[in-house]
């Protein structure tokens, strides 16, 4: 009698050559070298995104997306929904934890310079999954309608107003009015809950699809020493021996988001009044703060540019060098690795801790 | 036979290109013909700003020398200060920089920004910090109890 799952996995086999699948897998390997730690971030980030789908839909069966309601709904499921307190913590957590691993992976990535030939398009997607997770971020930061998030969103639809020619029109889009009211709150509700999730899904589908044709990346300096014969070649496989330190990962990481909730809860601060003053000591989340900080530095006007719209364009034009880095850095693909790349990565980091530890002084 | 062919097809290519053309052009349309509603839809419709000019924006006796408050002046937050010497003075209370609200800090007897740090003398003057511009002032009145702030002429 062969057992049940052998059975179903002909059943499917027999359908449509679920076999191959299965073939797939047993040949998919990572490479194991000094550096090999850093292929399981990839991975975190997909779990803690896993995580905030889970939590999001449950977070969503109470709360209420309303200038009056949201505030007291989110109230409502951390005070009187059984276990609201750690839904709603472990989400936020998550999220934190997602934008850290997701950055790790990307600054691991970058260093390793696995975005060369043939990687180009997996580097790409994963930086349009990146700029989505801030998108996440920062449209859900709004939605408990607190004081710090109303400020916030104010600030961070008023730069995107600074740009020339469209920012009237994207300012309107973004808050859906001229001001930061209930409309915004509405819409953001649908950025990221609708909107964000589904580019999301794609764009994760694509970027997955590419790791799994193109394989993991050995680095430049590995595959030197293996060509030169100054160490062997090793590999796991990816199933099970790989997939299981990865679960392990996710087990420890499911620890950590548990004691963090239930030990460091999540602020809910206090409902946003938009005829308050904005409140001594107000900052974005960590992940933003780097640009809050540079804002505050940049003067009025930049030779003929309003401040906020040069900051913006500095940070835009920044962004955009990073996104086509496999294309500027195109001799990485031969195996030349540049010392520039590395020194603009240190200097990206260097400057974001800098600016990041300021903000906070 | 050859010949004909040819000249069959010669013959055909310009009502095909005319076909592709139409076609085009139809589908193109239609395309524009769902888009331009879905964007206007995006859109929200303008809201009629309020007309008001003046609004009475505290009691005589409510605000201490040397202090401020944020009143609501049409859709916005306007402030409200009080001179250490007694008089007031009205600004609007949305930074030039990226619209968070300021307030009155009594300590530098100046107006401040908390999100970027801007500040403002009581002329409503940006004098430090990133704000690109002056706070718009208005003009107050006091009638009997109350203190009335209106949009200068």
């Amino acid at each position: 009698m062969t057992p049940v799952y052998r059975r179903v996995f002909a059943w499917l086999d027999e359908r449509f050559g679920a076999g191959s699948i299965e073939e797939f897998l047993r040949h998919k390997i990572i490479p194991v070298h000094r550096h090999t730690l850093w292929y399981y971030f990839g991975g975190m980030t997909l779990f803690l995104f896993i995580i905030q789908v889970l939590t999001g839909i449950l977070l969503l069966l109470y709360y209420r997306p309303t200038q009056s309601d949201a505030f007291e709904s989110v109230q409502y499921i951390v005070t009187q929904v059984r276990f609201g307190w750690l839904i709603r913590s472990v989400h936020s957590w998550s999220a934190n934890l997602m934008i850290f691993t997701a950055l790790v992976h990307m600054f691991s990535v970058y260093f390793l310079k696995a975005y060369r030939k043939p990687r180009e398009l997996t580097w790409i997607t994963g930086m349009l999954l990146l700029f989505l997770v801030l998108g996440f971020g920062f449209s859900g930061y709004l939605l408990p309608w607190n004081t710090l998030a109303y400020f916030a969103t104010k600030v961070g639809t008023e730069m995107a107003g600074s740009i020339p020619l469209m920012g009237r029109w994207l300012l309107i889009y973004l808050r859906g009015g001229e001001e930061v009211t209930g409309a915004t709150l509405t819409r953001f509700f649908g950025f990221h809950v609708a909107v964000l999730p589904g580019l999301a899904t794609l764009m994760l589908a694509m970027h997955l699809l590419l790791v799994q044709r193109l394989g993991m990346s050995v680095p430049p300096s590995v595959e030197r020493a293996i060509a030169e014969g100054r160490q062997p070649a090793r590999s796991m496989p990816f199933f099970p021996n790989f997939l299981l330190r990865d679960i392990m990962g996710w087990y420890a990481a499911l620890g950590v988001l548990g004691a963090l909730a239930a030990i460091f809860p999540w602020e809910l601060g206090t409902k946003a009044d938009p005829f308050a003053p904005a409140p001594a000591g107000i900052r974005p989340e960590w992940y933003f703060l780097f640009m809050f900080q540079t804002l505050k530095y940049i003067p009025a006007k930049v030779l003929f540019l309003e401040g906020e719209f040069a900051g913006l364009l500095a940070f835009g034009a920044a962004a955009a060098v990073w996104v086509a880095v496999p294309f500027i850095d195109y001799k990485a693909g031969f195996g030349r690795v540049t010392r520039f790349f590395s020194g603009l990565g240190i200097f990206a980091l260097g400057y974001m801790a800098v600016m990041s530890a300021l903000a906070l002084r | 036979m050859e010949l004909s062919s040819h000249s069959r097809r010669g013959g055909a290519q310009p009502a095909r290109r005319w076909i592709n053309l139409l076609l085009g052009s139809g589908v193109l349309a239609s395309i524009a013909a769902f888009v331009y509603p879905a964007i206007r839809y995006i859109i929200p419709p303008p809201v009629s700003e309020s007309t008001s000019n003046s609004v009475i924006a505290a009691k005589t006796g409510e605000l201490r020398n040397n202090n401020g408050k944020i009143f609501k002046f049409g859709s916005k937050p306007a402030l409200l200060v009080r001179l250490a010497d007694g008089t007031y003075r009205a600004f609007s209370a949305v930074c030039t920089h990226l619209n968070c609200t300021v307030q009155y800090r009594e300590d530098i007897r100046e107006i401040w920004c908390a999100c970027h740090n801007g500040i403002y003398d009581l002329q409503g003057r940006n004098v430090s910090g990133p704000p690109p511009r002056s706070l718009e002032v208005f003009e107050v009145h006091v009638r009997g109890e109350d203190v009335v702030v209106s949009r200068k002429a």
